[in-house]
């Protein structure tokens, strides 16, 4: 009787929890709110550069085209979303890809310098976790360090790189490419070694009985139970490798790229242009994470993973 | 047992060889023009340490406090075997300290410029990360409450919460610093907005980890929501939590750095960094960069320290 009545007890709302919740509208809506929320803030903190700019001119203006002013303004404080879509889109199809005003040019720079820095970092984290898992002692000396060296801001290190490799001759991509290389590899290997550690005795004595071997262990056992830990990494590691690429182009004083952008808007108070290169940094760390999530998918359905 | 007996003997003497190493490489015949003869020594020094290491590491210890001792040896022995390599490549070979100071050059630039490092670590520690961090850890906890008590928030906000955690937020520091100007509040606001959304993920995550047992026994002790909230659900999202106060204590730092890179008053780390690097006085970069590893450490380990302290009866912390 008990577990029924604690059934027949419990209340509807609670029950509708436990149900399969679609997301889909409340994001929009909370999407929605936030715009909304955005353009009445444009409003308010436009506000007073609209009218200054009004009272400089020596007009009389009435409220409703001073609202339609503080959206519409070349430098706000805070651009409307529509502004900031306008300015996208003149500087990514409104002028010829190769000229260095188009977005995308800049887009490009970065994204080249994080794809090689991504793979490179991927690479060494990869080989550096099996080492780790196969050799006693580097797991017990070295990784202390790579676990501990994740509460340092290593991220304060990038101008180093970039001048130092700049003094030496080395400039353009490599030198930003090896900071976002130098940021992804941690959570790789460390996620990579727990991964490659994730099976349980029972499972390696099972391969132990079958008289495999230490290489055979490997690739049938440890690799395959590893990626979905690895895919987890990669994921934290594509994004703040884009955040590497971005951070090394400050140094340097805003040649190309999109962390020059912000930059040089920054230094002219090109407010829209900052928004404008914010979004495209924002657009390609979705896309680059949306492509590892994909790859994870394409694996994990060859390897007949099932959906839990 | 035996064969790894040998690293008892092999530590002290490789720990002596090195420090004649050091001695060495700083004597005037020898810095910067290291023979052949040296470098062999350092080579020989090298194998000795890795075969130290290595046979401290495969030591099967009976006794639990020489087990610690030898699992906290042996990081040390590593890291410090790497400073010593840097020092000694760098002064031996005499490389210039624009391209690469000496850990000594480093350390000795560290203490004689103590009070700036002071000023810049008030600016940018004091200042700017703690505010921005209290706050974006607070309000990301408030929103996740209201989120917990609103379903239809939550179901908004968390997928959102995931996106922004992938995205550079670093990127709005100059809409700051036009906002909040060049002192520390705008830096602060970085801080908020970079430790927000982690709070925010981690909270919502941890108040639904709670067991549908739970609930039901708070249930039947007839306990309203508030009440089950502090005394069931918040306790269990604890571990979240502190993971998320841990995860933005690093953020906090990173945020408030590079967020100096985009213009600041003459005083903080991340000012002091990209000036210094303009002026190729890498020693000092470097002395920052250690000031800002060794806050960082220090204030996430402080974190896991209460985190111990309040989560105490996890089963991660039972032995």
């Amino acid at each position: 009787m008990t577990t029924e009545a604690l059934i027949l007890a419990a209340p509807p709302a609670r029950r509708k929890v436990l149900r399969r919740e679609g997301t889909t509208g409340p994001v929009l809506v909370v999407v929605l709110v936030i715009l909304a929320l955005w353009y009445v803030a444009a409003i308010f903190m436009n506000w007073q550069g609209v009218t200054d700019a009004f009272s400089r001119a020596g007009e009389q203006h009435t409220t409703g085209e001073i609202l339609l002013g503080t959206l519409d303004q070349e430098r706000p404080v805070l651009p409307a979303p529509h502004q900031i879509v306008a300015e996208l889109k003149k500087t990514v199809f409104g002028i010829a890809i190769t000229s260095r005003r188009n977005l995308l040019f800049h887009a490009w720079v970065t994204l080249s310098s994080t794809l090689l820095g991504f793979g490179l970092g991927a690479l060494l984290g990869i080989v550096l976790a099996v080492l780790i898992v196969h050799v006693k002692t580097l797991e017990r000396s070295l990784m202390p360090w790579i676990i501990s060296s994740q509460t340092i801001p290593i991220l304060a290190i990038a101008p180093i790189i970039i001048v130092v490799l700049g003094s030496i001759g080395i400039t353009g991509l490599f030198p930003k490419a090896i900071i976002s290389a130098y940021l992804c590899f941690f959570p790789i290997t460390i996620s990579m070694v727990k991964g490659l550690n994730s099976p349980d005795l029972i499972q390696r004595d099972l391969m132990r009985t079958y008289s495999a071997s230490g290489a055979q262990i490997f690739w049938k056992l440890r690799l395959p139970a590893s990626l979905s830990y690895l895919f987890a990494g990669l994921k934290v590691a594509v994004a703040i490798s884009l955040v590497g690429a971005i951070v090394g182009e400050l140094p340097t004083g805003a040649q190309a790229g999109l962390g020059a952008r912000l930059l040089a808007g920054s230094y002219y108070g090109q407010t829209i242009q900052i928004w404008a290169a914010l979004f495209g940094a924002a657009i390609l760390a979705s896309i680059l994470v949306a492509i590892v999530s994909s790859v994870e998918r394409i694996v994990n359905r060859r390897m007949g993973v099932r959906p839990a | 047992m035996s064969a790894n007996r040998h690293a008892l003997i092999l530590t002290p003497l490789a720990i002596l060889g090195c420090l004649y190493a050091l001695y060495l490489v700083h004597r005037p015949d020898v810095a910067g023009q290291a023979g052949l003869a040296f470098w062999a020594f350092i080579v020989v020094l090298w194998l000795l340490t890795g075969f130290a290491i290595s046979g401290l590491s495969h030591l099967k210890l009976k006794q639990p406090v020489a087990r610690r001792a030898i699992g906290l040896a042996v990081p040390v022995l590593f890291g410090a075997f790497l400073f010593f390599l840097w020092e000694v490549i760098v002064i031996g070979a005499g490389v210039p300290s624009v391209l690469m100071p000496a850990p000594s050059a480093i350390a000795a630039k560290f203490s004689a410029s103590l009070p700036l490092l002071r000023d810049d670590f008030f600016q940018t520690f004091v200042k700017s990360v703690l505010s921005g961090y209290a706050m974006g850890c607070l309000s990301g906890f408030l929103v996740a409450i209201i989120a917990d008590r609103v379903p239809f928030l939550r179901r908004g906000l968390l997928p959102l919460g995931n996106f922004v955690s992938a995205l550079p937020v670093i990127g709005i520091a100059p809409i700051m610093v036009m906002w909040f100007g060049f002192d520390w509040p705008s830096k602060a606001a970085v801080v908020v907005v970079m430790t927000f959304f982690p709070m925010l993920v981690n909270t919502v995550t941890g108040l639904a980890a709670v067991g549908k047992l739970e609930r039901d026994l708070m249930h039947s002790y007839a306990a309203g929501y508030w009440r089950s909230l502090l005394k069931l659900r918040l306790p269990v999202a604890l571990p979240f939590i502190f993971n998320a106060l841990k995860i933005n204590s690093t953020l906090a730092l990173i945020g408030a750095i590079v967020a100096e890179f985009f213009g600041t008053p003459i005083v903080g780390m991340g000012f002091r960094i990209s000036i210094e690097v303009a002026r190729m006085s890498l020693d000092m970069v470097w002395a920052e960069i250690a000031l800002a590893a060794i806050a960082g450490s220090a204030f996430y380990g402080l974190v896991a320290l209460i985190e111990r302290g309040a989560t105490f009866w996890h089963p991660s912390y039972r032995t």
